[in-house]
């Protein structure tokens, strides 16, 4: 199984019509996703590819059954683009575009919270989410992956993730669902949704999670871990070495006031009893040693 | 973005908070004129993005004409924490007869916004929040729902101010929460907040970031005045990377801000030392390649390349074809280590062949191409 996402999920792109849309949303498919429906009122009956373009999110789930979006619009539209897609009836939103306001982030997390407590969103400014052989949904590059578990991959930042699933398919070892959560400071999916549907996840066995300097997502994801996980976990953070006080590129990466430090998040990890690694490559040996015990 | 305090100021005024008369100079005869204009007594404050300027002697009362030439002259070219000082804002002085503390920022964890209101001003709030927490009286604010008249009465009661200024104090800060999301600002921070004598509630200073991903509907330009800044993240940031400058040898150009920090940590852990941190970012073509490799050429510490590109969004033969068009339009004086993996990599691999030898060299993983990278700075050939 996988979490998320499965070669049912039906997605529509909001952005198909532009240049990244389109280019990603061609590879997606190719991958086998489920690519319905793409979203512009512009371009409304036209369609990219043979994939019909619809005016709203709403229509397009109406015609096509579409329970996924996928969105590329560019930052300034974001924030309607998340709303839309929660009013129009999906249930799971990927936004990968980055650069979106933290004020909209905060704004469009509460609002989806509070009005539609059943959709997760995903992002922004994150890589999507793949389930090797089912689906992918964003930019992963997937012919990295190996599919059939059983390992769940959960990640703050995008190229890590890659370098993470990387790791595993050297080592011949699978992924159920590998799920990219962004370096934003407000991100829709935490590391503890990640955990929790993992844990539940029959075909997981075992979870890698990559953390970064900054807020305490991975202390509160050590907290969780300690009190509900039965399943092993090893992580990896980065940015031992980054200077305090400097925006480590990520707007959620940066040490400030001797908090968010990658030592005390190993620290906090570690006490959970995740077992952690200095370097992807690290972290991709202490899974393999964790797989070959399973 | 970090605003100066007087532009900070400038962004309060702006959403009809009460902040003192003051002038920006750069020099010691217009702090002069300056303050002749504004009419003494006044503040000369050092202008710097960073803490403890007081303790520095960046911050001085001037009495008359003559004391304001005197400190003008001592804090411009000041060194406060390795901020030199270019800017000074001079203002009329204020007469203090309390001083609080307000701020708004979000709360990470919370996924809401954090307002903290404190009686004990004037001093760091981390201070204050280590030595008498329950002086610090919090109000969680949901971005959807906002702040309301009634919601911030409760917080500034709370907080146990002069009762003599809680509507005053209300309304300040209904306004700064105003300014907080209407400007799009990470942080809005004033300490102290002051009561006068005759009881006016008045900004006294102003830290405020702005998010300059908010730069499509916000005017930023104003706030963009030049700082003294690293010269190699100044040519960085000009064209448009994510860079920041760190002391070592080995140059890193990393595509993504995980990879990138990854780098300068496995770099740190095979003994080398990371010249910089460069997020060539998502999609990164040849151009934003050859621009990059200009950045890490220009640092003379630099005595080894290491480009470590793991292609989702970034194709690796646009990476492969900057790497060559690079090394064609600028002569790289140290030599490149290459490593590449992800979308269309074999392409890359094959472009780059006839370029490959001593100069320029690619490695499997990111680990053998660190030690390379590392060992190449040490002057140890391959």
């Amino acid at each position: 199984m996988s979490i998320f996402v499965d070669e049912n999920t039906k997605v529509v792109y909001q952005g198909l019509t532009g240049n990244q849309g389109r280019y990603y949303g061609m590879l997606n498919r190719e991958y086998g996703t489920q690519v319905v429906a793409g979203t512009n009122p512009k371009k409304a009956g036209t369609n990219v590819e043979g994939i019909p373009i619809f005016a709203s999110v709403a229509e397009a789930v109406q015609s096509t059954g579409a329970n996924a979006s996928c969105v590329f619009i560019p930052a300034p539209g974001v924030r309607n683009a998340v709303l839309e897609a929660a009013e129009g009836g999906v249930k799971l939103i990927v936004v990968i575009t980055e650069g979106v306001p933290m004020h909209d982030e905060a704004y469009f997390f509460n609002k989806l919270a509070a009005d539609y407590p059943d959709v997760q969103l995903l992002g922004p400014n994150c890589p999507g989410i793949i389930s090797p052989g089912k689906a992918n949904i964003g930019i992963t590059a997937t012919h990295i992956t190996k599919p059939d578990g059983p390992v769940g991959i959960v990640s703050r930042s995008g190229t890590l993730t890659y370098q993470a699933l990387y790791e595993l398919t050297e080592k011949n070892i699978g992924c159920t669902t590998c799920v990219g959560i962004g370096g934003d400071p407000v991100p829709g999916t935490s590391f503890i949704d990640c955990l929790a549907a993992f844990e539940q996840d029959p075909d997981t066995k075992a979870v890698m999670m990559i953390g970064e300097i900054g807020g305490s997502a991975e202390e509160e994801a050590a907290e969780f871990i300690a009190a509900h996980l039965t399943k092993p976990v090893v992580a990896y953070v980065a940015g031992v070495t980054a200077p305090a006080g400097k925006k480590m590129g990520h707007a959620g990466a940066i040490v400030s006031g001797g908090k968010g430090t990658a030592k005390a998040k190993m620290e906090a990890l570690a006490s959970a009893g995740v077992q952690i690694g200095q370097s992807p490559s690290e972290a991709g040996d202490l899974i393999a040693e964790v797989v070959a015990k399973l | 973005m970090d605003l100066f305090e007087y532009q900070g100021k400038e962004f309060f005024a702006s959403y009809n908070m009460p902040t003192s008369d003051g002038v920006a100079v750069t020099s010691v005869d217009a702090a002069v004129e300056a303050a002749t204009q504004l009419g003494t007594p006044v503040m000369v404050k050092a202008q710097v993005h960073t803490g403890g300027r007081g303790k520095a002697g960046g911050v001085k009362f001037a009495a008359d004409l003559d004391a304001v030439c005197t400190h003008a002259t001592n804090i411009l070219g000041l060194n406060i924490r390795g901020h030199i000082v270019e800017h000074l804002w001079i203002e009329k002085a204020s007469d203090i007869a309390e001083e609080y503390y307000a701020s708004f920022t979000l709360d990470r964890s919370a996924k809401k916004h954090l307002g903290m209101l404190s009686a004990e001003g004037g001093v760091e709030i981390e201070a204050v929040a280590e030595r008498n927490p329950d002086a610090i009286a919090k109000i969680w604010v949901d971005p959807v729902t906002g702040l309301d008249a009634q919601q911030c009465r409760q917080w500034v009661l709370a907080a146990k101010l002069n009762p003599e200024v809680t509507d005053q104090t209300v309304d300040l800060l209904l306004k700064l929460y105003r300014a907080y999301t209407d400007g799009d600002a990470d942080l809005v921070e004033i300490n102290p907040l002051i009561v006068t004598p005759s009881g006016k509630v008045h900004v006294l200073d102003a830290k405020v970031t702005l998010d300059a991903n908010a730069d499509f509907r916000q005017n930023l330009a104003p706030y963009d005045v030049t700082q003294p800044r690293d010269a190699r993240e100044a040519a960085a940031h000009a064209k448009g990377l994510q860079y920041v400058g760190l002391e070592g040898s080995v140059g890193l150009i990393a595509n993504g801000a995980g990879l990138a920090m990854s780098t300068v940590d496995v770099v740190n852990q095979v003994g080398g030392q990371p010249a910089n941190f460069l997020d060539i970012g998502g999609g990164a073509d040849a151009d934003v390649m050859t621009g990059a490799m200009e950045v890490i050429n220009n640092d003379p510490n630099v005595k080894a390349i290491f480009i470590n590109i793991f292609g989702g969004i970034t194709r690796c033969d646009e990476v492969a074809n900057g790497i060559i068009e690079a090394v064609k339009r600028v002569h790289i004086t140290s030599p490149i280590v290459i490593r590449l993996d992800g979308t269309n990599s074999a392409i890359a691999w094959k472009l780059l062949d006839p370029y490959l030898g001593d100069r320029l060299i690619l490695s499997s993983t990111m680990l053998e191409g660190a030690r390379l990278a590392v060992d190449l700075a040490k002057g140890n050939s391959r």
